[in-house]
C-alpha cells in the first residue's frame, strides 16, 4: 500500500471529506511525527510501535577498498521498535 | 536523551489545528489512518509513505536461540516480523542542522 492509496481508502470511509482533506490529514500525522522526531523526541503509539532517534558517534571509518582512514561525522538515526499488539497481530493468523 | 514523547494526542491536536475538523472528527481519522496501515501489514502488505519511510514485513525462519542466563538452548518459532526503512527525506530531516535532534 502506497500513500495515495492509504489517501483512498480513508477517503472511501469518510464520503463527506474532499479527497485532498484526507490528504492533509494524513500529511499532518506523519509531519508531526517526523518534527518530533527532529526535535530529537520520541513518538509512542501504543498498539503499533515507537519512534525514537538514536545518536551515532563520531568515528574513523576505513576505505575498504583502499584502507583508507575516513572521519565520519556523528549522524542521527531513526529506530522504530514494533509494539506489543501489533507484534502478536503480526503472528495471528499465520503461525 | 531528553525531550518529551509525542503520542496520539499530539497527533490529533496536529490534524485539529491544520485540516480543522472537529477534534472527536481528528481523533477518529487518526486512528483510521493507523487502522488502515496496520490492518495492511497485518495482510502480510508492505506500506510505503512516501517522505516518510516505508514499513516492510519480513517472515523469519525457525531457529535456535539461547536463553543467555541459562545458556539453554530454545526453538523459536517461524514468525513474522515488521520493520521501518526511514526514507532518504526523514534522515535529512533529522540531521539538519536546525532542528536536528542536537545536543
Amino acid at each position: 500500500m502506497i500513500k495515495s492509496e492509504l489517501v483512498q481508502r480513508v477517503a472511501t470511509q469518510n464520503p463527506h471529506l474532499y479527497q485532498r482533506d484526507v490528504e492533509n490529514i494524513v500529511n499532518a500525522i506523519l509531519g508531526e511525527i517526523v518534527g518530533a522526531l527532529a526535535r530529537g523526541d520520541r513518538v509512542e503509539l501504543r498498539g503499533f510501535g515507537a519512534f525514537s532517534v538514536k545518536n551515532r558517534p563520531a568515528r574513523t571509518g576505513r576505505n575498504p577498498r583502499t584502507g583508507a582512514h575516513v572521519s565520519v561525522d556523528q549522524k542521527f538515526v531513526p529506530l522504530f521498535k514494533t509494539g506489543k499488539e501489533m507484534r502478536e497481530r503480526l503472528n495471528r493468523a499465520e503461525g | 536523551m531528553k525531550g518529551k514523547t509525542v503520542t496520539r494526542v499530539d497527533l490529533c491536536e496536529a490534524v485539529y489545528q491544520k485540516v480543522g475538523l472537529s477534534r472527536t472528527e481528528s481523533s477518529a481519522l487518526v486512528e483510521l489512518v493507523l487502522k488502515e496501515i496496520t490492518d495492511s501489514l497485518e495482510r502480510g502488505e508492505t506500506v510505503k509513505l512516501s517522505s516518510f519511510g516505508s514499513f516492510v514485513v519480513r517472515k523469519k525462519g525457525r531457529r535456535i536461540g539461547r536463553n543467555p542466563k541459562t545458556g539453554r538452548e530454545v526453538p523459536i518459532s517461524p514468525r513474522r516480523v515488521m520493520v521501518f526503512k526511514p526514507s532518504a527525506i526523514l534522515k535529512q530531516r533529522i540531521n539538519s542542522p536546525n532542528g536536528g535532534a542536537a545536543t
